[in-house]
Formats: structure tokens, sequence, C-alpha cells
């Protein structure tokens, strides 16, 4: 175990783990967007950065969900610098997204209910985190969908941007896993839609043959059979049904 | 070519090669470089090239296609040894005269000889021309004397001689010679080198690479690709000695592929030490194993930012990652690496072969040794110019640069490339290493020098580079991906007249923003060109706001309405 303070208070914590969950363990609070459990750090939002101060006296900015815990570490969440770049970076983020609930309700927490920046159409609320397509790799296995260009053209999108992708077995992990709503899915009459910000994909629902329940994809449950080695008929019945 | 065995036969072969060269034999230098064949030097080659046979002199006068020595503002560079006759502008209607007068005759051709702009007196001698007279030249001067595609060429001047000094070492001794001296690192950063090959040697691994970082990707900035181009045998044998210190065995060199000739160079420099047996298994039967292999970029600036770069070597996307632990700990596939960049590794032969203390007297206290500068922009001799660290900037502008021409006058040099910052006139006797340009609220960086005259829009420059950032940058960061987006757009409405009250503060709130969080040095120094002239053209700014006027006339303002609002 390793010993460190947070924001004043002495805390222990595992070590390996990072500053942002040993921080969670004992409720101090440090906003994410790009952070989730399920998939390897990224540190791309920058509103986890806390300040540190090493045992050899060092201090720096870190994003907390990458940086470990250390012995003799000092950390502090929500300095006057840190609610300032918080600030700026919500601000960026209402004109790149201005219809998200998420960033807004966010932004308000800091105090920031305007932006002075020009605001951005056309992003439908992606703040270009990762989650979705990180999640499809490293949790799903399957990688149907990236981040695609450089930069400020760069955006979430199946392979050259069509309406379909061919691995794509309409889990919807993306949807569950996007931190601002950017993704939908929905399950109508037999068939998912899966919403992406710039493009759609339709996916034909498979039927409980006891139920009568549309329970998964079947495009999904091809997938579990295959990599599970699994006949095909085990996936007739859905769970609720079987013994 | 027969492989060497020992240093015995590498001092041999040296022999051998000097021996059987007529010191006193003519040879037509011609310069090759990349400017150069902008103005035309292979037709001027094969011009040379007939002219020769026409006359039947090949067995008099040899022909040498050289490296790019970097006086880049007048080619095509000839120069005739063993006089040294330099002669400028060179075109193929003036290689018929040169050979009847110079070659036959002896006589200097007074029309292609470079008239000093001061004294208005010809030079007729390549040592004498006061551009390369001011400079300090340890690691470009070489370009000039050899055939960077020749190794026998890079031999016969000493090449090699320092990989054998360093195999008689313990490697604790040449990382001991590298910090004594004081080598920091020429790709920007200034990190100590010997620092750097220390901290990779004791880290924990069961592999550890090299890599030269080739990447150079400032606008206006080629000293990287000139030293790969026309010496890549001296960034070998830097990255020899360095692998031998580190206890590497495998190298990579990272080029960007929009340098053809660099890459083909490299590519031969490479094939030809290999046949040498300098690279490979018991190099010189030291018992120390080397491959270095050529990566290819795809022309990205961020992949200059080390774990870019790293990212971009094993085939995924050239993007940065947070540096929490260091690529000198874990780099490449996860293995200790030490990166250094194309000039710092040509540095290490030279250290090596006079030893720190005297590479340690030529410098600053901090900053040691000589730095290759692009001299560009609204300069009269433009190039490449090496300078000893802690030189004015007023010695290079107006000593080796020449001055401004067209009788304007200096407004400012935008030194460190797009991320950098400009340096006023105030500032011209600011002697020139890492600390004081820091200091000033620019940097080294790898050593663009872009000089700007008083028809220059300095608002504009800044809207130019943050363009130029927000075009680089890979998106992955909201703070350099947002920031610089909304950088560049608030500095644009400035520049047509739309700029706002409180425009100026918004451009320093996001400055401090970016320093603060972004995920890379892409991004936390991106604001530089905009904090640099704010800090000091700020009346320029708050003209184009408030009057809705550019002092220097370049940006074109809209009308400004009488009713407006």
């Amino acid at each position: 175990m390793v010993k460190l303070t947070i924001n004043g208070r002495k805390i222990t914590a595992e070590e390996g783990t990072t500053i942002l969950y040993a921080a969670r363990e004992n409720n101090i609070y440090i906003p994410t967007l790009c952070e989730n459990e399920a998939v390897a750090p990224y540190g791309a939002c920058r509103l986890c950065l806390v300040e540190i101060t090493t045992a050899k006296g060092r201090e720096r900015l870190v994003t907390s969900c990458i940086y470990q815990v250390e012995e003799g570490l000092t950390v502090r969440t929500d300095t006057d610098r840190i609610t300032r770049i918080r600030r700026m970076l919500l601000e960026l983020l209402l004109a790149r997204c201005p219809d998200s609930e998420v960033i807004r309700e966010l932004a308000s927490k800091y105090g920031v209910t305007r932006t002075r920046f020009t605001k951005q159409k056309g992003n439908n609320k992606c703040i270009l985190c990762a989650t979705c397509a990180r999640t499809c790799e490293e949790v799903v296995g399957v990688a149907a969908i990236s981040l695609a260009r450089r930069g400020v053209d760069r955006e979430m999108t199946t392979p050259f941007s069509e309406d379909f992708s061919d691995v794509c077995i309409g889990c919807g992990a993306c949807a569950y896993s996007c931190p601002t709503g950017a993704i939908t899915m929905e399950d109508v009459n037999g068939t998912r839609v899966i919403k992406w910000p710039h493009n759609q994909m339709e996916f034909k629902l498979k039927k409980c043959s006891v139920c009568g329940r549309y329970w998964a994809p079947e495009k999904q449950v091809e997938y579990v059979a295959r990599t599970s080695g699994t006949p095909l008929s085990d996936y007739d019945v859905c769970p609720d049904c079987r013994d | 070519m027969t492989k060497l065995k020992s240093l015995g036969e590498l001092e041999a072969l040296r022999k051998s090669i000097i021996g059987k060269r007529d010191p006193k034999k003519t040879v037509i230098t011609i310069c090759n470089g990349t400017g150069c064949q902008a103005h035309g030097c292979k037709d001027v080659t094969a011009t040379f090239q007939k002219e020769i046979e026409r006359q039947n002199l090949s067995a008099k006068v040899d022909i040498k296609s050289i490296g790019c020595p970097g006086f880049c503002e007048r080619g095509t560079l000839v120069v005739i040894k063993p006089r040294d006759i330099f002669y400028q502008r060179v075109r193929p209607e003036d290689v018929p005269e040169i050979m009847t007068e110079t070659i036959g005759k002896g006589n200097v051709v007074q029309r292609l000889l470079y008239t000093d702009s001061k004294t208005g007196k010809k030079v007729t001698y390549e040592p004498e021309v006061p551009f390369y007279k001011l400079q300090k030249r340890l690691i470009i001067g070489n370009n000039g004397l050899i055939d960077p595609t020749s190794i026998d060429d890079y031999i016969a001047i000493g090449g090699y001689a320092a990989l054998a000094k360093a195999l008689k070492m313990s490697p604790e001794q040449i990382i001991d010679e590298v910090k004594k001296a004081g080598l920091r690192g020429r790709g920007g950063g200034g990190f100590p080198t010997g620092l750097k090959w220390e901290t990779t040697r004791r880290a924990h691994g069961d592999t550890r690479y090299v890599i030269c970082n080739a990447d150079e990707g400032d606008p206006g900035a080629f000293m990287d690709r000139a030293l790969v181009e026309g010496n890549p045998h001296s960034v070998l044998e830097g990255m020899l000695i360095g692998a031998y210190a580190i206890g590497s065995h495998q190298g990579y060199v990272y080029i960007r592929n929009e340098y053809p000739m660099a890459v083909r160079h490299m590519q031969t420099a490479i094939q030809q030490a290999e046949e040498y047996g300098l690279l490979g298994k018991n190099i010189l039967s030291s018992g120390f194993d080397f491959d270095i292999k050529i990566k290819r970029g795809g022309g990205a600036f961020v992949c200059g930012e080390s774990t870019a770069l790293i990212a971009s070597l094993e085939g995924r996307v050239g993007e940065p990652r947070a540096k929490y632990i260091h690529t000198s700990e874990q780099g490449l596939w996860g293995q200790p690496t030490n990166l250094n960049n194309v000039e710092t590794w040509a540095n290490v032969p030279v250290i090596i072969n006079n030893g720190a203390d005297w590479y340690a007297q030529i410098g600053t206290e901090n900053s040691k040794g000589t730095k290759i500068f692009s001299l560009v922009g609204n300069i009269t001799n433009t190039g490449l110019v090496e300078v000893p660290m802690g030189i004015t900037l007023r010695e290079i502008v107006y000593e080796v640069g020449g001055g401004i021409p067209k009788g304007r006058k200096f407004k400012a040099v935008q030194t460190g490339g797009p991320s950098g910052g400009v340096i006023p006139e105030s500032l011209l006797d600011l002697k020139v290493d890492f600390d004081e340009l820091d200091k000033a609220g620019s940097m080294m960086g790898s050593g663009g020098m872009i000089v700007m005259d008083d028809k220059t829009c300095m608002v504009d420059v800044a809207k130019y580079f943050v363009s130029f950032l927000e075009g680089e940058s890979c998106g992955k960061c909201l703070p350099c991906r947002e920031g610089l987006r909304q950088m560049r757009e608030i500095l644009t409405r400035i520049t047509e007249g739309r700029g706002k009250k409180g425009d100026i503060k918004l451009l320093e709130e996001l400055s401090a923003t970016l320093i603060d969080a972004a995920l890379c040095a892409l991004g936390s120094t991106a604001p530089n060109p905009v904090l640099s002239t704010l800090r000091y053209f700020r009346d320029e700014y708050e003209a184009h706001i408030n009057e809705k006027r550019c002092p220097a006339g370049v940006c074109k303002l809209e009308a400004v309405k009488v009713n407006e609002g």
C-alpha cells in the first residue's frame, strides 16, 4: 500500500492505482469525460488534471486518470489554477457541442453558463474522446469504428464513413460507453438502429423461440457463438427462458 | 568491398584511399543539395561532364557532387579545388568559360565571384566568403568536402575514426565524455544527451533501441535534411557510438518521406557501412553488434514528438501519449529507447574525436558547441549557418546573414520554428543559447530562424503559425484541437477587422490553458507565437482591434460600417 495526501486528507491506496481511482475510493470528486473503467486510460479530455508535488518536491500538473499513486505524493484536485483550466476546457466544449446536456450540466457545475468562443455546428454532441472506439476495440474486440483524420478534421466514424461496417455486430457498447449521449441505440420492431454522429447502421434482431422476444442482434449472436466455439442453435432461446 | 575486421584494417583502408588521391588534382565540386537542385545544379553538372569529355580532361579533372554547404541563396555553388576558387550562381552557360579560363589557363572568372555587399569587393576563395568566415562549421562544414554517396570520401576525411576510438573506450567513459562535453539535444528540447544515454543504459529491459529523429517538419527549416543528404555517415557514426555506449543493437532512422534524397543517401550509407562491416555483427572485431533500419514517416509534424514518433514507428497512428514513464525507460515496443535528433547524433563523432574539454570550450556556460540554423525570410544570405552558441542575434542577422534586403528595416526574428516566438529589435544583442531564448519567450527549437522586415504584420505572423499548428495538431487532446481552432478564429477575425474588445484577454487565457493542459509539447508550446507577438507588438493587435488598422499594411481590414450595431 502507498500513503499519499489528496486535498490535505491522508489516504492509502494500492500500488498501481491511478490518482483518479484512489480519489474516487475516498469520495473525492474529480471530473472526467474520456475515462472509462473498462478501457485503458487515454488522457484526452484533460478535465481530470490535478496538481501534484512528488516526495522529492517536484511540482507538476498531471492527468489523474493516468498518473499512478506514489509514496509521499501530495495531490490537490481543486486549486484556482485547476479550476481556471477546467472552466476554459468546458468553455471550449460548450462551443464544440452546444447541444449536449451532459456538457452544459458539467459546465454549470463550474459556473460556466456561456461560451465566448464561436459555436460549432454538426458535431452532434461528440467530443472525440474515442471511448466508443476504444471500447469496441479493447472490450468487444471488434474495432468496427474509429476516429478518422487529424486535428480539427477528426471524426468518429465507420471505415470510409459508410453506413455500413462489415465487422460491426451491433452490440451497442459504443452507445453504452459514450459519455455525452452522442451515440444512440434503439430497438424497434425487430430492428436495432445505432446512430453515430455522422452515420447510422441497422441490425436485424434475433427472436427467442420460447417467449418470442427480440433479445440480441443476429450478428452479435453469431459473433459470440463463433468466438466461444459454441453451436449457433444454443442461442435460439433468450437468457431469460433458459434453464 | 571487403569487410574490415579490425581497427588496424580501417586505418589501413584510410591510408590507401588517401594514398590513391592526388591532392594537387583539380576537383570541381558542385553543390547537389536540395536548394541548388532548385537552382538547376544537375544541368550544371551535366554540362561540366560534357565539357570535360569533349576536352579529353577526364584524367586530369574530377567532378564531385557535394551536399549542401549552406549558402543556398547563391546556388548553384561551384568550388574549384585545390585552389578553393568560389563561383556562385553558376548556370550551364557559364561552364565553358570556367573550363577554358580556370581549368585551362588558371584564370579566375571575375563575373562569377561573390561580391561582399559591405565592402563591394570581389571574394575569390571560398574560406574568405564572409558568410562562411563568421561561422564555426564543425558539423556542416564537411558537407562541402565529400560526395555523400561515397563512404570512401567520408573515411578519407577521418570518418569512423571516432567510432574506432570509442570502441577502445568503455561505454561509461563515452557517456562521461558526452556529459562532460555538455551536449544538449538539438531537436528542440535541449535535454542533456549524456544523461539521456545513461538513463537508457541503466533502464531495465531485454533490448535497447536507439532512434534518429530525421522528421524535421518546421516550415522553412532544413538543417537536418542537409545533414542527412550531405553527410549521412556522420549521423550513422554518431548512432554507432551512442548505441555502443547505451548497449543497443538495433537502431532506426525515422525520415520523412518528403525528403527523397535524404532517404536515398541514408539507404546508400547504411548499405556501404554494412559492406565494410561498420554495421552488422562483431563490428571491427570488437564484439559489438549493431544494425540500422530506415522507417519513412508520412510527414506529420506531431511525429517529432517522441511518443508519437515511436507509435508511428510501431505502425500505429502517430499520436502522442502521456510521458509519465519516459521513453528511455519504456519506449519502442515497451523497451528502453534513446531518441536523438540528426544534429545531436552528428555532434557525437566531433566530441569523441576532439575530446570533451575541447568541445566544452565552445559556447556558453550551459549551452555548448555550435548550432545550425536555417536562416530564411527577409534576409540577404538565405541558407544554413552553423554558429557557436552564445553568438548574438545581431551577428547572425547582420554579419553572417548580410542584413535585410531592399534597404528595409529589421522588425523581428522568429526562432524555434512555428512553436517558437518572435524576438524584436531591442533584443538583437541577446546571446543565442537554450536559456537566453527561453527567457525572451521564444526557444531554440530545432533551429529555424525567420527574419522579418518592417512590412510584416505581427498579428498575421501569429495567425500563420497558429494555422500551421492547427493543421498539424493530431486532435487527440481537447485543449490543442479545440483551443487552436478557436485561437485561429480569433486571430482571423482580428486580421479581418472584426476583432472585438476582450479578444486579447481571451487569447491570453486560452494560451495559459494550452500551456498547462495540452497533452504534448506541440500543444503546450503552440501559444508561443501569440504570446511573444503580444509581448513585443501588443500595439499592433490594439491597432487592428480598436482602429481597424494594420500598421504594417498587410491585412485587408473590412471597411467599418457606420451604422453597425
